[in-house]
């Protein structure tokens, strides 16, 4: 899932400062899994930028409403039924939902409540850890299935550094060096050996570096 | 010029049980103060961050939750689920400039014990020292 965080409260405020009538727009996406911006968060978020401008002697009507996702044309387009009643929405979505309002809505004001920081999955209650860069060329099926793109410190393709003591990363002692977790791992299917050729100079234009990336499948397309 | 708080508190319907007896006489009777105003809960953890900023919205000074001591929920993780939401509370007072203390959470013995009057009593002192909600101030 796409995992976020709600910005510094001052951060909203001042978005919406001069704002009287605010919808705070939920996704029942991977925010609502992440406990980051579905129903629950915006109703707190709601709550927070009321008594925000009320602190600075300002009074702003702040309701809220969600969409099943926030990155899908066809649930947009039920924002036709606020069209004049707001100001402007707070998405409570991750970046690609404030794309996809601002592409759709050209004359509505959006701004956004999260900062979208990974892709990721939920490692207990409460805990999310990044587990994929996104970057377009997988190489799982070299690595046993743990990501060297997005969980090395430093993207290695052929690990680790000389910087990993006693398993841990030398840039963040609390994260595990991905690599000799690979190293491990690999021993434990017998695959070893397979580590020892070594990954060829990675070929980076899948990974976003030539500007946004599309996908197009053709038989979809009607 | 005098001051009293509104203070709003959200009680464990365990740790509050006998508070209502005989329509809250005996809590009169324990000086429990006048100006707060408690809603029992069947358990703390039943309460959610926006509960904690409605009464806020709602005019009150200061906000606090009394639960059951961290180990002897009757819901085995009630009040430590009510205390992280007071904390996540705080948390955001403090990011509004407010002083985080006008929201607390206490884990008081079930029962009425001289404790349940004692943190009342806390709260309000300590309400009455930090003056009106910031929250009130007039729409210019």
């Amino acid at each position: 899932m796409i995992v976020a965080e709600r910005k510094p409260l001052a951060e909203i405020l001042k978005m919406v400062q001069d704002c009287k009538r605010i919808l705070v727009l939920a996704c029942k996406g991977c925010v609502t899994v992440c406990s980051a911006g579905g129903e629950r968060e915006a109703e707190i978020l709601a709550s927070l930028v009321r008594l925000g401008l009320q602190k600075e002697g300002k009074e702003a009507e702040v309701n809220t409403a969600s969409l099943v996702r926030q990155c899908d044309k066809e649930y947009i387009d039920s924002l036709d039924q606020y069209k004049g009643q707001y100001d402007a929405i707070l998405s409570t979505a991750c970046g690609v939902g404030v794309n996809f309002i601002a592409n759709l809505r050209p004359a509505e004001h959006v701004y956004p409540a999260l900062n979208t920081t990974f892709f990721g999955g939920s490692a207990e209650q409460g805990v999310w850890k990044e587990m994929c860069a996104g970057c377009g060329h997988c190489v799982l099926h070299f690595t046993g299935g743990l990501c060297p793109v997005a969980r090395c410190a430093k993207s290695l393709m052929n690990g680790p550094c000389g910087g990993s003591v006693n398993g841990r990363c030398e840039i963040n002692a609390e994260t595990d060096c991905v690599w000799q977790m690979i190293y491990d791992r690999m021993g434990r299917l017998e695959r070893q050996q397979e580590l020892t050729a070594s990954a060829p100079i990675r070929d980076w234009s899948s990974s976003g570096h030539g500007g946004p990336r599309k996908r197009v499948r053709e038989d979809l397309t009607v | 010029m005098s001051f009293t708080p509104d203070i709003r508190l959200f009680s464990c319907h365990y740790t509050a049980q006998q508070s209502c007896t005989e329509g809250g006489s005996i809590l009169r009777e324990l000086n429990f103060p006048a100006n707060i105003t408690m809603t029992r809960l069947a358990c703390t953890g039943k309460i959610e961050e926006t509960d904690l900023l409605k009464a806020f919205e709602d005019g009150a000074d200061g906000v606090y939750v009394v639960g059951c001591p961290l180990d002897g929920c009757h819901n085995v993780k009630g009040s430590q689920r009510a205390a992280k939401r007071v904390a996540s509370v705080r948390k955001a007072l403090v990011e509004m400039g407010v002083e985080q203390d006008r929201v607390r959470m206490y884990h008081v013995e079930r029962g009425l014990h001289p404790e349940f009057i004692a943190v009342a009593e806390e709260m309000d002192a300590l309400i009455r020292s930090l003056g009106p909600s910031p929250f009130c101030r007039k729409a210019a």
